[in-house]
């Protein structure tokens, strides 16, 4: 019998677990080439900093709970909503062709808006074509079709642009990600550039890329997007989160998948 | 809706032991946790979860709040004959979740 569990400070839940634990699954070590995929140059995927039992559950297509959100997505993707009568599916078809290497390339440029926009963003945008509501920022339904579009890219190497129109917010994300910010006047690349490798308490400092996200976080329970990462870490230098979708965070989006091209797409991957 | 996923093999040989392999989307809220207004946020988790194949149980779990959203289970299972596995799923708000898998045996 196999079970995730988590782990909740009260002695008679520990005991309920205890009885439930399975042996640690049999696993054969990763070799440095099995690894050598999850690097790029010196970039490094938060895979390579996970542990073998987390990466065990990214691994396995059937035990990742994230794919219970890309199986979500593919109904979301079939099914007709809003005004004009269409699913994504009545112009796009299949995603699995239609959408394969979309999803690397996000956050872009877009010339019809004027400015850098991310995948839910533009998930949104096409809702507003199809005469739909758009989808609240981390609701289930616009984490699903994030999921299901970006998955459709999985293995394939991010490819974000910093060149061009994008540049300029590139640059402001660039800003944002080195800029000290609050009560602990801490900066992003404090930990995640100058210190990544190394220990915060009993946990390893990854470099904070972003190529599996949305990501099934075992401490959230479910999955959730890079902006909520944002906002976690933020509150975590005791700073004043933004909201969902503000171009601070989407320029930070660009900025940190543009510094992680090459790695791959691993969405929805599963992180501690 | 939750979300329910098995994998369950096609077809067998008669004496076989077979993995099957389920996973359910539920919050499975423990009832010791509270929301950002401090409110307590009520108890609801999968509380039986039960495998029956031709209508004959084969297993039956109770699973307790320790037990992560989204819960996993897989258990081997001896099969003689063709059939239907029945899988059912019971929350605490009384939310029945079915699921079922067919395996023909040779």
């Amino acid at each position: 019998m196999g079970l995730r569990l988590r782990l909740l400070p009260y002695a008679v839940a520990l005991v309920a677990a205890i009885a439930l634990v399975a042996p640690p699954l049999a696993r054969s070590q990763q070799t440095q080439s099995d690894l050598a995929k999850y690097m790029h140059g010196d970039q490094k995927s938060g895979y390579i900093y996970a542990t073998a039992q987390t990466r065990a559950i990214q691994d396995d297509d059937f035990q990742n709970p994230g794919s219970l959100w890309t199986d979500k997505g593919k109904k979301l993707w079939n099914t007709v909503d809003g005004t004009a009568g269409q699913s994504c599916a009545s112009c796009h078809n299949a995603a699995e062709t239609s959408m394969k290497g979309v999803g690397a390339t996000y956050p872009k440029y877009d010339a019809k808006v004027g400015h850098v926009i991310d995948l839910e963003q533009r998930i949104n945008l096409e809702r507003a074509r199809m005469g739909a509501t758009s989808w609240k920022w981390e609701s289930d339904p616009l984490l699903s079709m994030t999921i299901y579009v970006k998955n459709q890219s999985r293995g394939m190497p991010v490819n974000v642009t910093s060149d061009g129109p994008a540049h300029a917010t590139w640059v402001q994300g660039k800003a944002f990600y080195e800029a000290r910010r609050g009560q602990l006047d801490m900066s992003c690349a404090q930990c995640h550039v100058q210190n990544n490798d190394r220990k915060l308490r009993s946990e390893t400092v990854s470099q904070g890329q972003t190529n599996g996200f949305p990501t099934y976080r075992l401490k959230w329970q479910a999955v959730g997007s890079a902006q909520r990462r944002f906002r976690g870490c933020n509150v975590k230098v005791r700073a004043q989160p933004l909201p969902f979708g503000s171009p601070q965070y989407v320029a930070l989006e660009l900025y940190l998948a543009a510094r992680g091209s090459g790695l791959p797409v691993e969405t929805p991957s599963v992180r501690k | 809706m939750a979300e329910t996923r098995l994998r369950v093999p096609t077809a067998a040989k008669k004496g076989d032991v077979i993995d099957i392999k389920s996973l359910i989307s539920h919050p499975m809220a423990s009832g010791f946790t509270k929301d950002s207004a401090g409110k307590t946020i009520p108890r609801d988790i999968i509380n039986t979860f039960t495998c029956s194949f031709n209508g004959k149980q084969v297993i039956m779990m109770k699973l307790e709040p320790a037990i992560s959203a989204n819960p996993f289970i897989s258990f081997p299972v001896r099969v003689d004959q063709s059939g239907t596995f029945d899988f059912v799923w019971v929350d605490d708000n009384g939310q029945t979740y079915k699921d079922s898998a067919a395996i023909t045996v040779s």
